[in-house]
C-alpha cells in the first residue's frame, strides 16, 4: 500500500511534527488500511486486527518516539475489538440495527427498540473493560447483563450464519468509529479548554514552559470567558518555544512575562497554578514531556503550587515508562545549544587522541513523575494521576499493548 | 552557442516559469581522485559505508528532504554497482520522493567531463543543485534557493551560488577538521558575492597576494580562512554552458570557479550563502571520513543518525547511554567493555573481555576474546580472531584477522585481506589483494577500475581458497614489485607504498589522528615563533625605556620585531658609507649620508655615534695591516681623520659614554687586538677632544659596581684616570 509507506517514509525522516498531527493521520491511514483489507468470510474480527498490527508495527518502528502513533494504532484495535462484540451480540439478539457506534452517548439518545441492543453492546464492551465506578454506573439499568451476554457473545463468534451481512456491517461500524475516534482527536482541544474556567481564577498567575497548543487553547478559553490573570511562560531552552508562545498570547490580549528556565525558581513564589502540555502521559500517571519540565514540577512541588497537565487523550500511552519497548526521548542535534562553526576548533578529532573533549547533548524530552502532578486534564475531564490506570483501561484493551509479539504470535 | 545560452536565460527569466519548474540535482557519484585507494578499486566511494549506512544514502535522503523532485545520478568508476544498488534500495522505488535517473558514462575523468557528457544529454532545464554522493548534510535550502532566484532575476549573470560553513582551521597543522587544507575566501559583505578563492592558502605565511583591481573595484571585502566550502552548489544552466565552452575546466573549484573570478570578460557571478546552524561535510579523505563518522554519531546532523530510519533500508540500531548505538540483535559477552560514541551494526557477535570504544563496528562481524578496537571502522562481515589489537583503522568487508595481529594506527585493509598470526601492521599501511597499479594509470582510476573491473566483480576470488590466493600473489610478487603481507601461512595482501602523497604527510590525511609527536612538532615550530617574537618585544621595551628622553623615537614601539637585526644592520650600512668617505666622498655628505641612515632605521643618536666610532677603529685595522705596532698609530691617525665626522655624531655626555662602552665591547668580541692599547686610544680620544673628561668619568663610576671581568679596562686605564682626577684644576687654569 502506497500510503502506508509513504506514512513510514515520513515518520521516519521526521517529517511529521507533533502528537496530534501524528495521531490524526495515523488514524486516518488506519481508516483506508481498514477500508481496503478484504473480508474473508470467517473470523473476519480476526483478519481486521491482523491487518492493523502489521500496519501498526511498522508505523510504531518507523518513529518510536512518537509515542502518540502507537496509541492510535491501540486505540483502533480496541474498537474492532469491541464492534466485533456487539455485532455479534446484535446478532445473537436477531436484531438487525445498522447504525452502530462506540460511543456512549448515542445509546441514551435512542428509543425503547434500541435500548436492548445498545445495552448488549455495552455489555459486550464491559467485557473488554475491568470493572470500575464509571462503568457500573454506565451499564445500571442491566446489572446481570455482563456475564451472560460476554459468553453468549464468545460463542457466538465461532459460529456465525450470517457471516458476510456482519462483516460487512463489522467493516462499516469499525470505520464509523474510527471516524469518531478522529473526531475526538480534533475536539480535543475544544473538550479541553471548555474546562479552563473551572481551574482558572480571577488574577491569577500562570506559569507555563515552552509551548504547547494545548495549553494555548486553554489559556485563549479562559481569557474569553473574561477572566483576567497573568501568564509567565519560560521560555523553553533550547528551542525557545516559549517566545512563540508568548507573542501568540499577546494577540488573544494576555498580560504574559517572559522569564529564563532558570529564573522559574525564582518565580513560582508568585504563581498561582503552572500549567503545561505533554508528549505523552505514560500508564502510571507519569509524564513525558519537553525538556526541563521536571525541574519545573520540582520547583511548583517545593512551593505547594498546583502542576497540571493538560494533553488530549491521544496522549495516554497504555504503556510504563520502565517498560524497555519504550523509546523516553529522543537526542537531537548539539547545533541548537552551541554554534558549529565557533567551536568547530574544540571538536577537532585529529588531536586529543581521536576523541574531543567536549560533548554537547541535547536531549528533546524530560520524565516527570507522577507523585509531582496534581492534576490531569484530558478532553473527559480532569484526573489524578493514580487514576489513569482506570482511563487508560477505558481506552485500550489488554491484549494490545505489546504489538509485536502478537503479530509474531499470529503470523 | 550563445543563441542557445540566450535563449535559456530568456525562458528562466519568466518567474512563472521558475515556479513551475521541478527542482533537479545532479549528483556525482564520483569523486574523480584517488583518495581512498586502495577500496575504491573495488568499490565505488559513495557505496562505502558511513556509520553503517552508504554514503549515497546520506545524500539521497538531503535531496529529498530539501524537495528535489528529479535527480540525475551520474556514475563513472563502477557503474554498475551504483546502479545496482540503486535498483535495489527504496531510492528506485515511486514512493521515494522523486524521481533518479542514472547517467553513465565510461571516459569521464573529472567533474568537468561529467558536467559536459550531462549537458550533453539535454536534461537541465532550470537551476539545479550539484553534489556529490559522499556529502553528508541537513540544511534547509528555500532560503538560499530564493536568494539565488531572486539574484538571477536581478543580474542573468549569476551563475552559481555556494554554500559555505564556518570552520575554524587548526592553527596547528593548518588544516580543516575534515583534513582539507585551508581556504581563503573573499567576499563581498553586501551582496555576498564570492570574489576570490585560493584553496591552497598557506596561512603559515601570514601574507597573502590579491589582485589590486579586487581592492580598487570593491568598497569593502571580507577576506575569510575560517570557511569551510560545503560542496554544495545552486547552479543556473549557464554553468554546464561554461563547461562546454571551456574544455580545459576540469576542476570545479580549482578550474571553474577560479576561471570565472579571474575572468573579467564574461562577467559571471559566484555567490556565496553562510549556513549556521545545520551541518554540512563531505567526506574527502580518510580523516574526513573519520570527522564526519564522529559527527554523526553524536548527532550534529541530526535527522541523519542511527537510530532514524532516514535511508529505510537498513536495521535500525538504538541508542542508549553515552552514545552507544546498538542494534537489538548485537550479541556481547557480559565482560565486553563498550565505550562512548560507539556503533554496533546488527548479527555482531563480541567475545569475552574485549573492549570497543570510539569505533564504528558493521553488521555480522565477528570478534573474538581479548580483542581491543579503539577509533576503529570496521565493516561488514569481518573476522576478528582472539587477541587482536586494532587502533584508528578502516577494516572492509570480509577482513580476517588472525590470533594476536595487531593494527597500527592509520592502517586501512582493503576487501577480504588477510593478517596472519601475530603480525603487526605497521602505521599507515594500505593493504589490498589487488597490487597497487603501476605509475603511468594511477592517474586514471576509471580507466584501471574498467580494465580490471572482470577481476574485481567476478566471484573467482571469493572462491578460490587463501592458500590459492597467496600462491597466485607470490607469484606475481616479483612481477608487480609489491610487498606481499609477511603473513606467514595465511596473510592475503599486497601492501600499498603511497605513491600520490608523500610519506611524510601521510599523518595529514590518515583516519588516525595527528600522533603525539607531531602536535608537539608543530606546537615546538609555534612556540619558536612566538619566542622569537616576543624576544624582539622585550628588546624593543627596554630600548625604548632607554629612550624616553629622545623625543624622536616616538613610534619605536611598532617596529621592535625586528628592532635587533635594524641595529646590526645599521651598523654595517654605516661602516659601508664610511669606507666609501675613506674614498675621498666630502664630510658633509657623509654626514647626510648617515644621518639619513639612522632615519630611515630609525635608530637613536646614541647608537648612531657607536656605529660611527666602530667604522673608525675599523677602518684603523685595516689601515695598520694588522701589525700590532702600527695600530695605535692608525689608530691615532683614524681618529685624526675623522675628527671632524665623530664630533658631528657625538655631541652630547650620553652619546660619549655610548662610544666608550661600544669601544669596550669591540675590544672584547670583533677586534681583540686593541685591548692592549684601550687606555692609549682612549687618552688619544681625549687628547683630540672627541670624548670630554666628564664622559669617562661617569664611564668609571657606572662601572664601579660591575663583575670583575668587566672592569679589565678600567684597570687597565687606572693611571689615565688618576691623572684626569688630579688634572681638573690645570685644565680649568689653562682655559
Amino acid at each position: 500500500m502506497p500510503d502506508v509507506s509513504d506514512f513510514i517514509l515520513k515518520l521516519q525522516r521526521r517529517r511529521i511534527e507533533g502528537s496530534h498531527a501524528t495521531a490524526r493521520q495515523t488514524a486516518e491511514l488506519l481508516r483506508s488500511v481498514i477500508s481496503q483489507t478484504r473480508m474473508p468470510y470467517t473470523n473476519q474480527a480476526a483478519a481486521l486486527l491482523d491487518a492493523v498490527r502489521a500496519v501498526g508495527e511498522q508505523l510504531i518502528a518507523a518513529n518510536p518516539v512518537e509515542l502518540a502513533v502507537g496509541n492510535i494504532v491501540r486505540r483502533v484495535l480496541h474498537i474492532i475489538r469491541e464492534e466485533d462484540l456487539s455485532s455479534s451480540a446484535v446478532s445473537f439478539e436477531g436484531l438487525m440495527i445498522s447504525e452502530k457506534s462506540d460511543d456512549e452517548d448515542d445509546a441514551d439518545h435512542k428509543g425503547g427498540p434500541v435500548l436492548s441492543a445498545a445495552a448488549v453492546a455495552a455489555a459486550a464492551r464491559s467485557t473488554l473493560r475491568p470493572r470500575s465506578l464509571q462503568t457500573l454506573l454506565e451499564d445500571g439499568p442491566l446489572p446481570a447483563a455482563p456475564s451472560k451476554s460476554s459468553s453468549a457473545g464468545d460463542s457466538e463468534g465461532k459460529s456465525k450464519s450470517d457471516k458476510s451481512a456482519v462483516g460487512k456491517r463489522l467493516k462499516h461500524s469499525v470505520i464509523e468509529a474510527i471516524n469518531l475516534l478522529i473526531e475526538e482527536i480534533d475536539d480535543c482541544y475544544e473538550d479541553i479548554s471548555e474546562q479552563a474556567v473551572e481551574h482558572i481564577h480571577q488574577n491569577e498567575v500562570i506559569l507555563t514552559l515552552g509551548r504547547s497548543k494545548t495549553v494555548k487553547e486553554f489559556l485563549y478559553a479562559a481569557k474569553q470567558k473574561n477572566r483576567s490573570f497573568r501568564v509567565f511562560v519560560a521560555e523553553g531552552a533550547p528551542r525557545y518555544q516559549g517566545h512563540v508562545l508568548a507573542k501568540e498570547l499577546i494577540q488573544k490580549g494576555l498580560e504574559t512575562t517572559v522569564i529564563t528556565d532558570s529564573a522559574i525558581f525564582a518565580m513560582i513564589s508568585r504563581v498561582n497554578m503552572v500549567i503545561v502540555g505533554a508528549h505523552a502521559i505514560m500508564a502510571n500517571g507519569g509524564v513525558i514531556a519537553p525538556v526541563g519540565m521536571n525541574m519545573l514540577a520540582l520547583a511548583a512541588q517545593r512551593h505547594a503550587v498546583p502542576f497540571v497537565v493538560v494533553a488530549g487523550s491521544h496522549k495516554l500511552c497504555p504503556l510504563y515508562p520502565h517498560n524497555p519497548e519504550v523509546l523516553l526521548n529522543e537526542l537531537k542535534s548539539p547545533s541548537d545549544l552551541i554554534d558549529f562553526g565557533e567551536f568547530s576548533d574544540c571538536m577537532d578529532f585529529g588531536a586529543h587522541g581521536g576523541a574531543p573533549l567536549m560533548h554537547v547533548v541535547n536531549p528533546t524530552f524530560d520524565y516527570v513523575p507522577p507523585n509531582l502532578v496534581s492534576l490531569f486534564i484530558t478532553d473527559t475531564g480532569g484526573h489524578n494521576a493514580a487514576h489513569m490506570y482506570k482511563l487508560i483501561a477505558d481506552y485500550y484493551s489488554a491484549d494490545d499493548l505489546v504489538i509485536k509479539r502478537k503479530s509474531t504470535s499470529s503470523n | 552557442m550563445a543563441q542557445k545560452k540566450g535563449g535559456k536565460s530568456a525562458a528562466s527569466d519568466d518567474p512563472e516559469e521558475l515556479a513551475r519548474m521541478p527542482l533537479q540535482a545532479v549528483l556525482l557519484a564520483d569523486t574523480f581522485n584517488l583518495k581512498f585507494r586502495p577500496i575504491t578499486l573495488e568499490r565505488p566511494k559513495v557505496l562505502l559505508p558511513l556509520v553503517n549506512t552508504p554514503m549515497i544514502d546520506y545524500t539521497l535522503a538531503w535531496l529529498v528532504s530539501v524537495g528535489v523532485e528529479e535527480v540525475f545520478l551520474f556514475c563513472c568508476a563502477h557503474a554498475e554497482q551504483v546502479k545496482e544498488y540503486i535498483g535495489n534500495s527504496h531510492w528506485g522505488q515511486s514512493h521515494a520522493g522523486f524521481s533518479i535517473t542514472t547517467i553513465e558514462s565510461n571516459f569521464s575523468m573529472s567533474a568537468g567531463d561529467a558536467l559536459r557528457f550531462i549537458e550533453g544529454k539535454n536534461v537541465i532545464r532550470g537551476d539545479f543543485i550539484l553534489i556529490t554522493g559522499d556529502t553528508i548534510s541537513n540544511m534547509s535550502l528555500t532560503e538560499a534557493l530564493q536568494a539565488h532566484k531572486d539574484r538571477r532575476k536581478k543580474d542573468p549573470d549569476t551563475v552559481m551560488t555556494m554554500f559555505v560553513k564556518r570552520s575554524k582551521p587548526m592553527p596547528l597543522t593548518h588544516q580543516t577538521r575534515l583534513g582539507n587544507d585551508e581556504i581563503m575566501m573573499a567576499i563581498d559583505p553586501e551582496t555576498k558575492q564570492l570574489l576570490y578563492y585560493e584553496d591552497r592558502f598557506d596561512s603559515s605565511k601570514r601574507a597573502v597576494t590579491l589582485d589590486k583591481s579586487l581592492l580598487a573595484d570593491n568598497a569593502s571585502l571580507y577576506l575569510r580562512t575560517d570557511l569551510e566550502d560545503c560542496c554544495i552548489d545552486i547552479c543556473s544552466p549557464e554553468v554546464l554552458t561554461i563547461f562546454l565552452d571551456n574544455f580545459d575546466y576540469q576542476h570545479l573549484r580549482r578550474h571553474f570557479v577560479k576561471g570565472l573570478l579571474h575572468d573579467d570578460i564574461m562577467g559571471k557571478k559566484i555567490y556565496t550563502h553562510e549556513i549556521d546552524s545545520s551541518y554540512t561535510a563531505r567526506v574527502d579523505n580518510y580523516r574526513s571520513y573519520d570527522t564526519i563518522s564522529k559527527d554523526i554519531i553524536q548527532r550534529w546532523s541530526f535527522p541523519l543518525v542511527p537510530d532514524v530510519l532516514y535511508a529505510g533500508n537498513r536495521a535500525q540500531m538504538r541508542l542508549q547511554r553515552e552514545g552507544i548505538y546498538k542494534a537489538p540483535d548485537v550479541t556481547l559477552s557480559p565482560s565486553v567493555r563498550i565505550g562512548a560514541f560507539t556503533a554496533i551494526g546488527s548479527g555482531t557477535i563480541i567475545g569475552e573481555n574485549s573492549s570497543v570504544s570510539n569505533s564504528v563496528i558493521g553488521e555480522l562481524c565477528t570478534i573474538g576474546r581479548n580483542v581491543s578496537i579503539d577509533g576503529c571502522y570496521i565493516w561488514d562481515s569481518v573476522t576478528i580472531e582472539d587477541g587482536c589489537r586494532l587502533s584508528h583503522s578502516i577494516v572492509c568487508d570480509g577482513v580476517h584477522l588472525h590470533t594476536g595481529a595487531t593494527l597500527e594506527p592509520g592502517v586501512i585493509l582493503s576487501f577480504k585481506v588477510e593478517v596472519g598470526q601475530n603480525i603487526t601492521v605497521p602505521a599507515y599501511s594500505k593493504v589490498s589483494l589487488l597490487p597497487q597499479p603501476s605509475k603511468q594509470d594511477s592517474d586514471e582510476e576509471l580507466e584501471y577500475a574498467d580494465t580490471n573491473s572482470g577481476v574485481i566483480d567476478s566471484p573467482s576470488i571469493a572462491s578460490i581458497s587463501p592458500a590459492n590466493i597467496e600462491h597466485d600473489h607470490v607469484s606475481s610478487f616479483d612481477t608487480e614489485q609489491s610487498v606481499l603481507l609477511e603473513g606467514g601461512l595465511s596473510g592475503v595482501g599486497y601492501i600499498w607504498t603511497s605513491c600520490e602523497t608523500g610519506n611524510e604527510e601521510e599523518w595529514r590525511y590518515s583516519v588516525a589522528p595527528i600522533p603525539v609527536e607531531k602536535l608537539k612538532e608543530f606546537y615546538a615550530k609555534m612556540f619558536d615563533e612566538d619566542e622569537s617574537s616576543s624576544d624582539g618585544e622585550q628588546t624593543g621595551i627596554t630600548h625604548s625605556g632607554e629612550l624616553i628622553s629622545e623625543s624622536k623615537s616616538t613610534d619605536f614601539d611598532d617596529s621592535d620585531g625586528e628592532y635587533k637585526g635594524d641595529v646590526s644592520k645599521f651598523e654595517k650600512e654605516v661602516e659601508e658609507t664610511f669606507e666609501r668617505a675613506l674614498g675621498g666622498v666630502a664630510e658633509e655628505n657623509v654626514q647626510l649620508e648617515i644621518n639619513s641612515l639612522r632615519m630611515s632605521f630609525n635608530v637613536t643618536h646614541a647608537e648612531c655615534a657607536g656605529a660611527v666610532f666602530q667604522s673608525v677603529i675599523k677602518s684603523a685595522i685595516i689601515a695598520s695591516n694588522s701589525s700590532k705596532s702600527n695600530l695605535l698609530k692608525a689608530t691615532i691617525d683614524a681618529i685624526e681623520r675623522s675628527k671632524g665626522l665623530l664630533s658631528y655624531f657625538i655631541t652630547n655626555v650620553d652619546e660619549e659614554i655610548e662610544v666608550i662602552l661600544k669601544f669596550e665591547e669591540m675590544c672584547m668580541e670583533i677586534t681583540r687586538e686593541f685591548a692592549p692599547i684601550f687606555s692609549s686610544v682612549l687618552h688619544q680620544l681625549y687628547d683630540k677632544e672627541v670624548i670630554t673628561e666628564d664622559a669617562i668619568l661617569k664611564w668609571e663610576s657606572e662601572k664601579a659596581d660591575a663583575d670583575e671581568s668587566d672592569k679589565v679596562f678600567v684597570k687597565q686605564s687606572e693611571a689615565f684616570l688618576k691623572w684626569l682626577k688630579e688634572a681638573p684644576e690645570e685644565d680649568d687654569e689653562d682655559e
